[in-house]
């Protein structure tokens, strides 16, 4: 059961069977966060260390205590509190946290890139929580076990993905890992915020909100990156919010029984109204429960026994 | 997958079910009835067993008793020498543990290591009053200082020997079975 490679850097190289096995083993893993006692004694002994060269509440907290729950010991290291402050290099950093005994490094970087260049130079197995605009695979898995919950099948699933496409590593990693599993995936945003040739990822390419929403099954928020607005990517957050903002209106435009996913953190009133935020069909707390439970089933999946033979 | 060869049938289907009703019996006479008793079947084998006792008990008290379900892959203690992690399947015990004498149900009792595990995965989900063990075949070669309450049936076996309850739910066949492991 275990996956075919020991380290989790992006969905574009995993099967789809390793993404069913991921998502299989999370399903029991919620049960155990869900328990009066949220430990198991599975990876007793193991040391997971979180290094982050960027901020993060949810991402990290969620490695974090999935490590703990299944009795992992997990230590937190952050780029602004560290020697990476003395200009110590990733690899350095990485080389000193494995010669102290780590087993998994979880790492998000800036740098597209990082984590593959960081599986190359140490022993443990490596976790990509995000690097740079290239992937973000734990958020894509905890999305697809989100939706695995609500709808019964990947194949011929309509899921449109909004926003800020050309800056979000969630996006990517999003498409790589429900492409594979048969599901129809659309992008919508601004002309400015879509990269050139994304239909070469087996997508459909909208700038019309209403069209990339008809009938859709899925709909995935993105977060409008109000750091980047100062390259002037769209005109305004109001302009923004009126063509390519969640509202009611257009709520009624998805398929009844549709689910609407965000990443967080929420700027509300802004790429999501607060009716629709707080609305029935928002799975946005389940989001962040799954993403416990998917970094329990990667932990338990990446570091059980004897290493097997690294693919990638 | 099955090279082994079958050496000799223990139990046929009617064994089995005389052997379940015989247990569903002493379950009850040693609880003194089944007020406060549960079943929990370990997988795999052990729910469909625990899932027929209940029935038993059923037909014989007229009482229900509640049925759960224990996973206990991640609570093995040879997952850091396994080449490959096993598949982690759901628990579901779906009733407070704290007032009750649980009744841990397994197909084949031989090092004692899956029993060791149950207790743990199950203490972690309560404080039952007590637990009593029912094993199908008890076949020896004992690992750990454990024991069964209820034995379907005391097999001495070599270590080259496989005990194999097989069960229709699972297996299309009711049967135990005895098998040798090529050299």
């Amino acid at each position: 059961m275990s996956l075919q490679s020991k380290h989790m850097l992006g969905l574009q190289h995993v099967s789809d069977e390793d993404i069913i096995t991921i998502l299989n083993t999370a399903n029991a893993m919620k049960d155990i966060i869900k328990r009066k006692i949220k430990k198991v004694p599975t990876l007793r002994g193991r040391t997971v260390v979180t290094l982050f060269y960027e901020n993060s509440t949810r991402t990290k907290t969620s490695f974090d205590l999935a490590g703990k729950y299944l009795s992992a010991d997990t230590v937190g290291l952050s780029a602004s509190s560290s020697s990476v402050q003395k200009g110590e290099s990733l690899i350095d950093t990485a080389r000193t946290v494995e010669a102290m005994g780590a087993d998994v490094v979880v790492l998000r970087h800036p740098a597209a890139g990082s984590s593959k260049m960081l599986a190359e130079n140490i022993n443990c197995s490596v976790i990509n929580a995000g690097d740079g605009v290239h992937e973000h695979p734990t958020q894509a898995l905890l999305d697809m076990f989100t939706i695995s919950e609500h709808k019964k099948d990947f194949k011929g699933l309509k899921v449109t993905i909004v926003g800020d496409i050309l800056h979000s590593r969630v996006a990517r990693s999003n498409i790589w890992g429900l492409t594979k599993l048969g599901a129809e995936v659309s992008v919508v945003g601004p002309a400015t915020m879509l990269p050139p040739k994304m239909e070469k990822m087996g997508v459909k390419v909208y700038t019309n909100m209403e069209e990339a929403l008809a009938g859709a099954d899925v709909v995935n928020v993105l977060r409008i990156q109000l750091e980047r607005q100062k390259q002037g990517l769209f005109p305004s957050l109001r302009e923004y919010s009126r063509l390519y903002g969640i509202n009611q209106e257009r709520l009624a435009l998805l398929k009844d029984d549709a689910i609407i996913l965000h990443p967080g953190p929420m700027n509300r009133g802004v790429e999501i109204v607060s009716r629709v935020a707080d609305s029935s069909q928002a799975v946005i707390e389940e989001q962040v429960t799954n993403g416990v439970a998917v970094r329990m089933a990667l932990l338990y999946l990446l570091t059980g026994g004897e290493k097997v033979e690294d693919v990638n | 997958m099955d090279v082994a060869k079958e050496k000799a049938q223990i139990l046929d289907e009617n064994g089995i079910r005389r052997t379940l009703t015989r247990i569903a019996h002493e379950i009850i006479e040693k609880n003194k009835g089944v007020e406060n008793v549960a079943l929990v079947g370990i997988r795999r084998r052990g729910v469909p067993l625990a899932e027929r006792l209940a029935q038993r008990i059923k037909e014989i008290e007229g009482t229900e008793v509640p049925v759960g379900t224990l996973d206990i892959t991640l609570y093995r203690d040879d997952l850091t020498t396994l080449s490959q992690q096993p598949q982690v399947h759901q628990t579901k015990v779906n009733f407070p543990l704290g007032d009750k004498t649980i009744v841990l149900v397994d197909d084949v009792l031989f090092t004692g290591r899956t029993a060791r595990a149950a207790l743990d995965a199950l203490i972690d989900l309560g404080r039952p009053k007590s637990i009593q063990f029912m094993v199908m075949v008890d076949r020896g070669h004992r690992e750990l200082p454990i024991r069964a309450d209820y034995v379907g049936k005391n097999l001495p076996t070599s270590k080259k020997e496989v005990v194999s309850v097989q069960l229709k739910d699972i297996d299309n066949e009711d049967k135990v079975v005895i098998t040798e492991l090529p050299d």
